[in-house]
Formats: C-alpha cells, sequence, structure tokens
C-alpha cells in the first residue's frame, strides 16, 4: 500500500512554558523546544506498520520552511520510505483549508491508497485531514483508533467516540484518516537513525511546481485570522497552599477531610 | 444578517444537552437571533427529538431518512449540504462527530471553518469574533472569521452556559424531500461498548490522578500506594493511557470516564478540557503540578506547585502515620 503522512512541526508543550510576549501579542518564540506533533508521530507508527504488514512504502510531507526538515528526518529515521517538503512564501500564514489545498496539489502528482494525519495539532484545530479529504472527495475518518486492511481495497477502522466506546466502521480505499494518540506505541529513534539520514536529498516542492494558485493559498485566501495571543484575565483559581512541606500537607489533609474524603 | 443553524446532537428520542449551549452561543453571535435548530434521523425518535426542541427552537427543520438512521458523518454532511442556504453559520458541538463531520462540511459548503470554540465577542460586518485556545490551553487566541459565504463553527462543549428563556412555540418543518438518495464510502458496522476493568474509577470517594508527570511506567506505584493509604483509586488522563500505562478503564475525560468522587487528586495534570469534562459532581479539586502555568490551576479547589514524585511519597508517609497512631 502506498501511504502518506501529513506531519508537522510544533512548539512541544510539554516542553514549553508557552508564555505571552506582551510587545508583539504572539507567543514568546525564542528558545522554543519544537518536535513533530505529538498525534503525527502516532500516524507514521501506523503506516510503518502497515507497510511492514502489507508492503508497498510511506512517504512523509509537511508544510512549511527549511527548519521543517528536520521532522521529516526524525520520521524517516523511524521507517518512512522519503519526505517531502512543500514550501513556498505563498503559504505562508495559510489557514487550515489554505494547507489542505496545497496538500491535496501534491496528493494529486503521485497515487497514495491511503492518506494518514494526527488527530490534530498544538492549535486544536483538528481540521486539515477532513478538509483535504473533502477537497480530493475520498471518504476520511477521525480520531481512528486501529486500522486492519481488508480484501478488495477497503480498510475496517474503529473509531474512538463517547465513554470509551469505540465505532467500527469499513472504508473504502483511497482514504484519508486522523489518527488518535495511543493507537500504537511509536518506536524510538536514536542519534544514529537520525545520522543515517542526514543526507538524504528531501525534494521541496513550492506553488509553481504543484500548480497551486499561490491566490487560492495563504494570508489573502485565509477566511480564518489569528488576530494575536492573550493571557484570559484569570477567574477565581485555586488557593495554593504555601509554606514548609509538612505545613503544606496538614493543610491538604484538613481539606480532605472536611469534603468527607477521609475518615 | 446570516441566518444561524444548530446542529442538534441526539441518542435514543433525546436531545443532548449541547443544544442549549447553542441557542446561547447564537445569541451571542446576535442578540436578536432566532437560529434553526437541524435534526437528523429516522423514526419516532427523530419526531422526539423535534417536538422537544420547539419548545425552545423557533423553528426546527428535520431531515428523516432510513440511511440516517446511525449518524454517519458522510451521509450527513450530504443532507446538509441539500438543505442548508450557502451563506448560512451552522454551529455544531465539538465533540467526535463534529470532529468527523465538521471540516468537510465546511469545504462542501465553501464556507470558513473554526473549530473548538471556547467564546464569542460579535459579529463586526463579516467578521465573526472568536476566543481559541492554543497549546493545550496554555494560551488563549482571539480569532477573525469571515462569514461572508457561510460558516461552519465547532463549539467547546460545556463553554457556553445556557439562557434562562421562556418557552416558544416553534414549528417543526419537514426537509426529507430536499435529501436525495444517500450513500457512503465508509459504511458504519457496530459500536463497541468499553470494558469495564478491574476497578470502577466511577464509584470511588478519592480519585489518586495521573498525568504526564508521572514520567515513567515505574513511578506508578508512588500513586498506587498514596490510593492504598487513602482508600482510594488511581486514575489517570490520556497521556498515561497512551503510553500503555494504565488500561483505558482508568481514564477520565470525553474519550474515557466521568467520575464524581468526592475528593479528587490531580497530580502531574495539565487540566485539558477533554479531561475535565470527566470530572463531575463538584468534588474538592487539588491539583499537585510543578508548572504553575498549568490550567488544572484555574479549575481547581486546591493548587500545591511541587514535583509530584517527591511530594506524593511524603504525603504517603504522613497518611499512614496518622493512621497508624488511631487503630
Amino acid at each position: 500500500m502506498e501511504i502518506l503522512a501529513c506531519i508537522r512541526r510544533v512548539p512541544d508543550t510539554s516542553e514549553n512554558e508557552i508564555q505571552l510576549d506582551a510587545a508583539t501579542n504572539d507567543i514568546q518564540r525564542d528558545d522554543l523546544v519544537y518536535s513533530v506533533n505529538e498525534p503525527d508521530n502516532y500516524a507514521v507508527e501506523e503506516a510503518i506498520q502497515i507497510v511492514e504488514r502489507t508492503g508497498g512504502k510511506l512517504t512523509v510531507v509537511t508544510v512549511g520552511g527549511e527548519d521543517d526538515e528536520e521532522v521529516l528526518r526524525r520520521e524517516m529515521a523511524m521507517g518512512a520510505n522519503g519526505g517531502v517538503l512543500l514550501s513556498d512564501e505563498a503559504f505562508n500564514r495559510s489557514d487550515g483549508k489554505g494547507i489542505a489545498t496545497v496538500l491535496k496539489a501534491f496528493v494529486q502528482k503521485g497515487h497514495y491508497d491511503l492518506i494518514l494525519t494526527g488527530v490534530q495539532a498544538e492549535d486544536g484545530g483538528a481540521q486539515v485531514g477532513g478538509m483535504l479529504a473533502a477537497l480530493l472527495d475520498y471518504p476520511f475518518a477521525s480520531l481512528v483508533t486501529s486500522i486492519e486492511v481488508l480484501d478488495g481495497g477497503k480498510l475496517k477502522i474503529s473509531r474512538e467516540i463517547e465513554g470509551g466506546t469505540k465505532e467500527l466502521n469499513e472504508i473504502d480505499l483511497p482514504c484519508v484518516l486522523s489518527i488518535q494518540t495511543g493507537i500504537n506505541e511509536p518506536r524510538y529513534v536514536g542519534m544514529r537513525g537520525i545520522r543515517q539520514v542526514a543526507s538524504v536529498d528531501i525534494p521541496t516542492f513550492g506553488a509553481s511546481e504543484l500548480g497551486v494558485d499561490a491566490g487560492a493559498v495563504g494570508e489573502a485566501a485565509a477566511k480564518v485570522k489569528r488576530t494575536d495571543y492573550f493571557v484570559p484575565a484569570s477567574g477565581k483559581g485555586a488557593e495554593m497552599l504555601q509554606g514548609s512541606r509538612e505545613e503544606i500537607i496538614e493543610k491538604l489533609l484538613e481539606l480532605i477531610k472536611a469534603k468527607g474524603g477521609l475518615k | 444578517m446570516a441566518r444561524i443553524f444548530a446542529y442538534i446532537i441526539h441518542k435514543d428520542g433525546v436531545a443532548d444537552d449541547s443544544a442549549a449551549e447553542l441557542l446561547a452561543a447564537a445569541k451571542k453571535i446576535d442578540a436578536a437571533a432566532s437560529p434553526t435548530a437541524v435534526v437528523v434521523g429516522r423514526g419516532p425518535q427523530l419526531d422526539a427529538v423535534c417536538t422537544a426542541l420547539s419548545a425552545s427552537y423557533a423553528e426546527v427543520w428535520k431531515i428523516a431518512n432510513e440511511a440516517l438512521a446511525y449518524p454517519n458523518a458522510e451521509l450527513v454532511r450530504k443532507a446538509l449540504v441539500s438543505v442548508l442556504p450557502h451563506d448560512g453559520i451552522l454551529l455544531v458541538p465539538h465533540a467526535h462527530f463534529g470532529v468527523d463531520l465538521s471540516p468537510g462540511l465546511s469545504i462542501k459548503m465553501n464556507s470558513a471553518y473554526v473549530s473548538d470554540v471556547l467564546n464569542i465577542e460579535g459579529l463586526e460586518g463579516t467578521q465573526l469574533k472568536l476566543i481559541r485556545q492554543e497549546f493545550g490551553g496554555q494560551i488563549s487566541a482571539h480569532v477573525r472569521c469571515d462569514i461572508s459565504s457561510g460558516a461552519v463553527i465547532n463549539l467547546r462543549p460545556g463553554a457556553f452556559k445556557p439562557l434562562e428563556s421562556a418557552a416558544v412555540a416553534g414549528r417543526v418543518l419537514d426537509k426529507s424531500s430536499e435529501v436525495g438518495a444517500l450513500t457512503a464510502r465508509r459504511r458504519f458496522l457496530e459500536t463497541v461498548v468499553a470494558e469495564l476493568g478491574d476497578v470502577d474509577i466511577a464509584k470511588q470517594a478519592i480519585l489518586v490522578s495521573i498525568g504526564r508527570g508521572i514520567q515513567e511506567k515505574e513511578n506508578i506505584g508512588i500513586a498506587e500506594e498514596l490510593a492504598e493509604a487513602l482508600g482510594a483509586a488511581v486514575s489517570c488522563s490520556r497521556p498515561v493511557v497512551d503510553a500503555k500505562w494504565l488500561p483505558k478503564s482508568r481514564q477520565v475525560g470525553s474519550s474515557g470516564k466521568t467520575v464524581k468522587p468526592k475528593v479528587y487528586l490531580a497530580c502531574g495534570i495539565s487540566g485539558s478540557f477533554q479531561h475535565l469534562v470527566g470530572i463531575k459532581g463538584n468534588p474538592l479539586i487539588v491539583a499537585i503540578n510543578k508548572n504553575p502555568k498549568a490550567p488544572i490551576f484555574q479549575v481547581a479547589d486546591v493548587g500545591i506547585v511541587v514535583d509530584m514524585l517527591e511530594f506524593l511519597p511524603a504525603l504517603t508517609v504522613r497518611i499512614r502515620e496518622i493512621s497508624a497512631v488511631s487503630a
């Protein structure tokens, strides 16, 4: 099966405290630790496992700049067969539809049976996969927690719905799936693996090579724009326990007892 | 003014609580708005939902189709594209169905899409002013959405407080005939209910709940020992289940279990909304986290900025001392 996984490089929220830069109303971007968007890593692992079972090839693709090559190489070190960077000034400040439009153009240059994305990125958009599927007129499923390849160009998939319940579906190929975290255990990538792919050529395509109308993407075409970041006026907030560790523990145990939690 | 529609989630003949939240959200776009409820399904259960909604929505559009017995997003999308005006604003709850439906629907309607909206500041010309969160709730963002060719707006469940409004005598319009034959390339097979697991976290008075801050599987014992000393059980947030350190039956949140303890010790949990919606019954929420910026401190009753891996063992020791004295 020919698989394409769409990935993204994002500030790692488990490694960074995101702070507002009051002068620019942007976040403070110096010293941020970046990594591959965590759900995308599960998507890549799932694709590698499908290729291991059924044959074929996995390509990873991202829309961005030179800095984003690092996550393509990381996923190639994990087992992706190739990486592609879609980069053009015209793509800058695209909204979700703009990114999906660029990806659609790339998909149509090749032949993919299955396209995977992570369930969402750091902006919580959870949008590009569903948009890409609709632009390609492929079927789509979100929040996918298992994939079984069936005969006859179909998959059996499960989706995670409320309360831990799973929804089982059959879906025709080609299709787009957004992958939920926890579907597998992404394999470890060591420095040695990264070094082995350090000099592999990463093809880069811009708007003209992709045949993307520059007016259909980027800031001018975006119907949805973030104007600024802000820190909301905090509500009541928690009563913060201060003092020595012993004092904090005594105070906490009193509160738990008062609530009837401790006998 | 563009017409506003509310997509109604329903089950077993009853509309989801989000129906009232969407109505409140529509009033934030335009205080004079009279949004239209859109309900898809089949049979007497669909009729029951439509009738009940007509007491709060002035107009209810009913779309009955045998193919919509289960809400398959691809089929629902086709039905909505057939009936909705192309400059309309559709409000959808941002839960598993909304995530499945809305991005693709916005493409087919050629309208804008914004996901997981927390608040609506109002309409300025064709610009809808919205508030979202990014980076796991660590920071908020103002977003502008051009609604001149319509919009699909997904709203965070629980973020819009239902209004106390007088009952209306709404009417139900049957739009079923505007929808053609429905076929999909994704076919629903069945739902499989989650396994119960060894411990039912929904029935515990105290939960020692752990998140990413537990750091590695070998540290789970720290939480288990505290739970044992407290007569509590260990629950967790999503990253712990993703890492396979605890089974899915221990997960609190929208895709896990809903719990209603008296005391909820959130240890090393950042506090995503998907996690928080699983905590009901107004327990004492204690946030134990070394990151003072963690969103959990905004919703907790009590906060302690400390490394849980050092604090929990000390707490366990103290509780054991007290028990030994009183025994």
